[in-house]
């Protein structure tokens, strides 16, 4: 697969680790009041979607950006790809 | 003859006048073809010698010398030729080259013929022509489809000690030679505008019309020769012969630095975004590679475009005994004779169901070659010139044990007739090669007209199919399906290309009527001749139920192993499809998949062989532990050293005592570059860390190093280290050898994707630094003397826990750590990774009045087991900080990877496993590590198991054995004798629970 890199242009899947669904970005509050629960589906409920999926994926033999990659699990059409950076920010994570 | 003849090629055997010499030794060797006849090339099959030609292929050869009988097949062991003239060969597969370079089921069909050339049939015992295992033929009745499945069922016990290695003695066609290959493979990148798969009329229009656009182009073709079945033809193109027409092309080619023209090269694959697999061989059609030449060569082709002009593949009719050497496809009879100026008999017969099987006949008879018949299974065959015509006739049967001698044909009348032949050229209609189209998603559709399946669906990403591979079957729509496609495609990418003035070419229509098998006769009539699958095989897997196009092929093995059914498999679906009273294209076919024809494991190891298997690391001091004559062990990729043996020194703990002993006594010098090092930079860095670790780092003070323990998010130990502030936004992170990369990793995605605003860099500094440990109580003053003198590093100034920018030896830079693995008065040093072999030769130098020794991975292991702290056996994955005895310093206090979860109740049971340490009650016992714990009474099970030991080793310092590891509340059982056990070898040791810390358990050592 080829990755179109928002900085770097398109890449070689090869150069990049991949992680999985892009919901670990929305790491819950730990100081939520079901914040247990909340780590638990954090951590082990995953959509498994045949179709297109979000997903996590370091570019660690280059830039080591951390990528979301919108990609159809189906055809494996790459839809976007987008620094997981800007992805967190837009989702409210900061510090 | 002058040399520019020689290189037309088309010219044979004018040379020396001695044509019919040749022709007596090759009988049967015709006049004309592609073949380079002035060259007499030797070769060898099953040791007998014989002649052949620059341009033969060793099945050409072969046939050339009267060889038709070139393999046994799998199963039955049956006397089988060679079917068809190119990669798609069921039958003639040999063991090419022997030693080294044997290579098992190579193709005779695609195996280019040269000098010296070695080639040995397979699968027979004692010869080809006498078969001992020739009697599964005669039992043949017990052994159809589903004959493993049925028969080896039961008793179970049998299947591992009688039934395995009876089928696995048995199975398999040729034999490797256990030798290592002794040539190089290599990988190779490569991009393209367009690439073109087939260098037929389609391919090299394309190529030719992409070319002379500027466009970067591609050309590949599997064989070593350009022009497809033009050069198995005999039409012309305008004024040229097809092969003229060929060489004029590919001279043109040639001269444009766009293009790359890739002959011997497979496209392997269609895998995602445009990226295909290819395989060049470079060197397999010379006796043993050029100096500094690979083998073969495993391209990895970004193409923009692509363009399958993959040709077709002819397919043959099913009826008794159709196996029989000197039955072959009719396409291959006409290709021998027309390329290679090859017949397999001087008397043929045609056996077609299409207008093209004519053809083999007429250009037969043309080159003087005897037709006996043409049999056409439709009444309304087109006349025939030269040859007696059986129109609306069928074979129905053959006859000749080791190679065909006659065939018996039912009339149309009804009658039967007897034709005497050598051999039996088969058509039964041509399959465009749409393998490649469907390495996605594709599937083919039934064309009825051609009575074929055909590319359709989603085929790979920018990929479009010509000429034959899309159903075009003459030469005329195939020259302007690649023009106009290159044109098509080379638009979509911006470039303007010009369909050039198309030549004349044949331009005949396809007729064919479908017909797949022969329904007279109860012998077996052969679908897959590789896999021995009969039409009766797939009528008994219908009748069990096995009717799905991919139960059948699992079930009856049709359209596996080499040639993966490229000739079988659609007859096989015919007849599935015809039982189940379906149309073909309701029974669809099986999913074709990479690769397109067999690989290599050499080319696809490439280099990555033996110690280039992957990358070794080696530490600064590699070098000079050599010179010690060091033992080295692999950690991950890394050599370290495992200890340094001195004279007289005849077993590895002789070495191992020694340098803890010293170590303690005085002072030892270790190696530590291959721990993990992260800078950490920022002004956010306390804060980050302060997330990463479970304990506090917020408030670390500059110039201290604290421990760290990472978790994962589900609160299991996850990696430990050290953290060292260096200054208020500065910290350099340690991490075990083994986490280094992924400890980095997480970091980066916690810092990108978790707290994304935080002022925190972070940069992997492992191979920036070379790392050494000096332990031991003379260790301040042996780094005094390194240290350079206006750095105080007395106990006041420079304690426990403390660190600090130094500089050594006069001025060169430094890092001092005062942390201990060992439980010993202790530092790490670090010094740029160029001056580390300065550094262990200085720190030697120094440590010389107090007798240092250098230690290596094997006293470190000691040292720390005897120190009782966790390594990567006690953060094994399945431990958390409770298990590890360090509950307490996981903070509630603040946020961090893996404290909420942590918390969880199953985490956090009464009688959950806690470090410890064990000792032997006697002395002389060995303390086991992975012995599981158990009470000193009772039963030994699962369910009375009570944890285990993670890290064992001899203690110097305490004369025995010692372990630590796991026990089920376990810090408050000090002083209970317990039972380690192995079950697996019967052992049982008893042990007393101790402390973990065995040696200095106050720490009085490492503060003085």
């Amino acid at each position: 697969m080829i990755i179109n890199h928002p900085i770097l242009g398109p890449r070689d899947s090869q150069e990049f680790t991949y992680l999985g669904d892009a919901t670990l970005i929305d790491r819950p509050d730990w100081q939520a009041e079901d914040a247990a629960d909340q780590f638990h589906d954090y951590l082990y409920l995953r959509d498994n979607p045949a179709g297109e999926h979000r997903e996590l994926w370091f570019h660690e033999q280059g830039d080591r950006s951390w990528l979301v990659v919108t990609r159809n699990t189906v055809t494996h059409e790459i839809l976007t790809v987008e620094l997981a950076r800007d992805v967190a920010r837009t989702r409210g994570r900061s510090k | 003859m002058t040399d520019a003849v020689m290189n037309t090629g088309t010219v044979a055997f004018q040379a020396d006048g001695s044509t019919g010499a040749r022709k007596g030794v090759q009988v049967n060797r015709l006049d004309g073809g592609l073949i380079k006849g002035s060259k007499a090339l030797t070769f060898s099959f099953d040791g007998k010698r014989y002649t052949g030609f620059e341009g033969d292929t060793l099945a050409s050869a072969l046939l050339a010398n009267g060889v038709r009988l070139m393999g046994r097949s799998f199963k039955y062991h049956r006397p089988r030729g060679v079917l068809t003239s190119g990669s798609e060969e069921p039958n003639a597969l040999v063991e090419l080259r022997s030693g080294g370079r044997q290579e098992p089921n190579t193709r005779a069909t695609t195996a280019e013929l040269y000098d010296g050339l070695e080639a040995n049939s397979q699968n027979r015992w004692p010869s080809l022509q006498h078969d001992f295992m020739a009697v599964n033929d005669r039992f043949s009745n017990f052994l159809t489809a589903g004959f493993y499945y049925k028969t080896f069922m039961w008793p179970a016990a049998f299947w591992e000690k009688i039934y395995e290695p009876i089928i696995r003695k048995a199975a398999g066609l040729g034999s490797i030679s256990f030798e290592d290959d002794p040539d190089a493979y290599d990988k190779g990148f490569l991009h393209c505008d367009l690439l073109v798969i087939g260098a037929g009329p389609t391919g090299l229009m394309a190529a030719l019309t992409a070319g002379r656009s500027g466009a970067q182009v591609i050309i590949a073709d599997e064989d070593f020769l350009l022009g497809g079945r033009l050069n198995a033809e005999t039409f012309g193109i305008g004024d040229l012969t097809g092969s003229a027409w060929v060489e004029q092309v590919q001279a043109e080619l040639a001269a444009m630095p766009n293009v790359r023209v890739m002959p011997r090269t497979t496209i392997i694959g269609a895998f995602d975004h445009g990226i295909y697999g290819a395989v060049e061989r470079v060197s397999d059609h010379v006796l043993a590679p050029e100096a500094g030449k690979p083998r073969q060569i495993l391209w990895r082709i970004y193409s923009k475009r692509a363009m399958l002009a993959a040709g077709a593949t002819e397919r043959p009719i099913a009826f008794e005994n159709n196996d029989r050497p000197g039955v072959m496809l009719a396409g291959a009879v006409r290709a021998y004779a027309n390329r290679w100026a090859a017949t397999p008999d001087q008397t043929v017969a045609v056996f077609t169901n299409n207008d093209d099987g004519h053809r083999t006949a007429a250009d037969l008879i043309a080159k003087g070659v005897k037709v006996t018949a043409v049999i056409d299974t439709r009444a309304d065959a087109p006349q025939v010139d030269g040859a007696e015509l059986f129109a609306g006739a069928q074979v129905v049967d053959t006859k000749g044990r080791l190679g065909l001698e006659s065939v018996q044909l039912r009339l149309a009348n009804g009658t039967t007739r007897d034709v005497h032949c050598g051999a039996l050229a088969v058509s039964g209609g041509w399959n465009p090669n749409v393998h490649l189209t469907c390495h996605q998603r594709g599937r083919p559709a039934w064309r009825e007209d051609i009575a074929a399946f055909v590319p359709a669906g989603t085929l790979p990403q920018n990929m479009s199919v010509a000429g034959a591979a899309n159903g075009d079957f003459s030469t005329a729509a195939a020259l302007r399906a690649g023009a106009e496609g290159a044109v098509a495609a080379l638009s979509e990418l911006g470039i303007t290309a010009k369909t050039a003035d198309l030549p004349e070419a044949e331009d005949a229509p396809i007729n064919v009527t479908p017909f797949w098998y022969v329904k007279e006769g109860k012998g077996r009539a052969w679908l897959d001749q590789q896999n021995d699958v009969t039409v009766k095989d797939v009528k008994l897997a219908h009748q069990e139920n096995f009717r799905s196009v991919e139960h059948l092929k699992r079930y009856t093995t049709l359209g596996m192993a080499t040639d993966q059914g490229k000739t079988s498999n659609m007859g096989g679906l015919a007849i599935m499809a015809e039982l189940a009273g379906k149309q073909i294209p309701e029974v669809g076919t099986t999913m074709f998949r990479p690769p397109y024809t067999p690989v290599s494991f050499g080319v696809m190891a490439g280099r990555s062989v033996g110690e280039e298997f992957r990358p070794t690391r080696k530490t600064p001091s590699h070098k000079w532990a050599e010179e010690q004559g060091a033992e080295f062990v692999e950690v991950g990729q890394w050599l370290r050293a495992q200890w340094f043996p001195k004279a007289g020194e005849t077993h590895w703990r002789q070495s191992v005592d020694r340098e803890v002993l010293q170590t303690r006594n005085s002072v030892g010098i270790c190696d530590v570059t291959t721990l993990g090092k992260i800078d950490v930079q920022g002004k956010d860095a306390a804060a980050f860390l302060n997330k990463m670790y479970a304990n506090a780092f917020a408030k670390l003070p500059v110039g201290k190093v604290r421990y760290g323990l990472m978790l994962r998010e589900d609160g299991i130990a996850y990696d430990d280290g050290t953290a060292a502030r260096f200054a208020e936004d500065h910290f350099v992170v340690t991490t075990t050898t083994a986490n280094a990369v992924l400890v980095y990793r997480n970091m980066e995605f916690a810092r990108q994707c978790l707290f994304p605003d935080m002022d925190v860099q972070l940069i992997s500094t492992t191979e920036a630094w070379a790392q050494f440990a000096v332990a031991g109580p003379n260790a301040r003053k042996l780094l005094q003397k390194v240290v350079d003198p206006e750095f105080n590093i007395s106990n006041e100034a420079f304690p426990f826990m403390g660190c600090g920018e130094v500089t050594v030896a006069g001025g060169c830079r430094a890092r001092l750590f005062r942390i201990s693995f060992s439980g010993e008065l202790a530092y790490e040093i670090a010094v740029p990774t160029r001056y580390g072999d300065a550094m262990i030769r200085k720190l030697m130098e120094a440590g010389e009045e107090f007798g240092a020794v250098p230690y290596g991975t094997e006293a470190l292991g000691v040292m720390r087991i005897e120190k009782g702290h966790a390594a990567g056996n006690e953060l094994n994955g399945t431990t958390s900080a409770l298990n590890l005895g360090m509950g307490r310093m996981v903070s509630k206090k603040k946020d961090c990877i893996g404290n909420k979860l942590s918390e969880r109740e199953g985490m956090n049971q009464e009688d959950a496993l806690k470090l410890v340490g064990f000792k032997p009650v006697n002395a002389a016992d060995p303390v086991p590590a992975g012995s599981h714990l158990m009470n000193a009474d009772g039963e030994v099970s699962a369910a009375t198991d009570q944890g285990y030991i993670t890290s064992a080793a001899y203690s110097p310092v305490l004369g025995c054995s010692i372990g630590i590891g796991f026990l089920k509340r376990g810090d408050a059982r000090k002083g209970e004798v317990i039972r380690a056990v192995n079950p697996l070898e019967g052992k049982e040791v008893q042990v007393e629970v101790v402390s973990a810390h065995f040696v200095d358990p106050e720490g009085e050592r490492l503060r003085g």
